[in-house]
């Protein structure tokens, strides 16, 4: 049989149990004096010193975590700062350039407007000028003509009186050689004109 | 001849101080060997302790975080687990060191299988609860509190109250100490007897009654690996009535 050393042995645990007078259930003094003593001396290593150590460095990285991710943070809203800065910028410049290029044309224009503008006044100048100069001259020409034309019609006048005209030949005669006179008056002035 | 485990093993002869109430035995010795290992384990692991945990910080890490959380949180929430976490974590570290030992080479016998440490921690979780529950409650209003649970018609009490009494001030810790205390013994009598088995039928047995000797060893080996886990089993329920009695002790309603 294969269960009888295990019967035997189970006998044995039993008889043995039966000899002894004691009873696992009353402690010996020495069991809880040493059961006490080692239960305070576990107590206090533990939650004195040990616990508390390992808290404090699991306090320490939970700190350090957070603080990493709050650093992260901070360094992310920076560089979101940055660009936004940046952008901001990037859009003044712009705005700018293009000011600057409106400005530049605007005044472009006021340039060309003015050169126009003055070109113009050149131009109404010099056509009042040259208007003057033959008033002027118109001028001079009708005084002249005028002082002409009187010393003439007294010339004439004093000949038509003197020669007393009778009829018509006579008179056709006068005008004739009036006329006649007067060409060759106008070419004596051309030719003394142009000997001045 | 066949040595089967007997009572006895739990009450080894004196080897110093005998008759003393400092009397060293075997079983005293193996429980001062597991505080020393305890107390190296954690205070060198307490003194390295990084920010930056090595692999033998990160296996103390590991359970000290089962204990905060698997155990004082789950119980007691983090509120009121927290002022408590020191004490289950001690407690569990120390009952498992103890129980540990049952399947340890050369020490070969739980600390807590003779019924002094039980009791020690036992007691402690009693007073613990008693005293927590007095001090949030007063002492009127603790026994009211836990022996006239609210919401029960008056008659009730007069089966109920009794039974509370003997819950609160007698059974809590007695099956704390009889359950550690017997399953540490039984398991120390299942090895003690598969392995003395083996002996006896390799050495001593004729024979084809040899070949069963292999049939105990192995049964010695599944009680082995079953020991390590009582062993922890053991050190996680005392910790988590631990939790447990505390809860009912401060909690405002049941």
């Amino acid at each position: 049989m294969i269960t009888a050393p295990l019967v035997a042995a189970a006998y044995s645990v039993a008889a043995a149990a039966e000899e002894e007078e004691v009873n696992p259930l009353l402690p010996h003094t020495y069991d809880i004096v040493w059961s006490l003593v080692i239960v305070v001396i576990i107590a206090v290593v533990f939650i004195k010193y040990a616990l508390p150590k390992f808290q404090a460095v699991l306090d320490e990285r939970t700190e350090k975590i957070e603080g990493g991710l709050q650093h992260a943070e901070a360094a992310q809203a920076e560089a979101a700062e940055l660009r936004a800065e940046y952008e901001q910028q990037l859009a003044d410049a712009r705005t700018e350039a293009a000011r600057i290029k409106e400005a530049a044309r605007a005044e472009g224009g006021a340039i060309v407007t003015e050169l126009k503008a003055k070109a113009a006044a050149e131009a109404a100048r010099t056509v009042e000028t040259a208007q003057r100069q033959i008033e002027a001259e118109r001028q001079q020409a009708a005084v002249s003509l005028r002082n002409d034309v009187g010393a003439l019609a007294t010339e004439l006048a004093s000949k038509i009186v003197g020669e007393s005209l009778e009829d018509s030949a006579r008179q056709s005669r006068v005008v004739d050689r009036f006329l006649e006179e007067l060409e060759a008056n106008a070419t004596a002035t051309t030719s003394a004109g142009k000997e001045n | 001849m066949f040595h089967p485990p007997s009572l006895a093993d739990f009450f080894p002869p004196a080897i110093w101080f005998e008759g003393t109430p400092f009397e060293i035995n075997r079983i005293i010795l193996v429980r001062l060997i597991a505080v020393v290992a305890l107390m190296l384990i954690f205070i060198i692991g307490a003194r390295r302790a990084k920010l930056v945990p090595g692999r033998f910080q990160s296996i103390l890490e590991m359970g000290l975080d089962f204990c905060r959380n698997s155990i004082a949180y789950e119980i007691l929430g983090e509120k009121d687990g927290k002022k408590y976490v020191p004490i289950i974590t001690t407690i569990f570290f120390a009952v498992f060191f103890f129980n540990i030992t049952g399947v340890i080479p050369f020490l070969n016998i739980a600390g807590t299988s003779v019924i002094g440490l039980p009791i020690i921690f036992a007691l402690w979780v009693y007073f613990l609860y008693l005293w927590q529950g007095v001090k949030k409650f007063g002492v009127g209003g603790y026994l009211k509190h836990s022996l006239f649970p609210p919401g029960v018609p008056w008659p009730i009490y007069i089966l109920l109250t009794p039974v509370e009494a003997l819950q609160v001030f007698l059974l809590r810790p007695a099956t704390l100490v009889i359950r550690l205390l017997a399953n540490m013994m039984a398991g120390h009598l299942l090895l003690a007897l598969c392995f003395a088995a083996t002996s006896f039928l390799f050495f001593e047995a004729s024979g084809a009654l040899k070949a069963f000797g292999a049939v105990t060893f192995v049964a010695g080996f599944a009680f082995f690996l079953l020991e390590v886990f009582v062993a922890a089993l053991q050190a996680y329920v005392f910790s988590i009535l631990t939790a447990v009695y505390l809860q009912m002790s401060i909690s405002e309603e049941h």
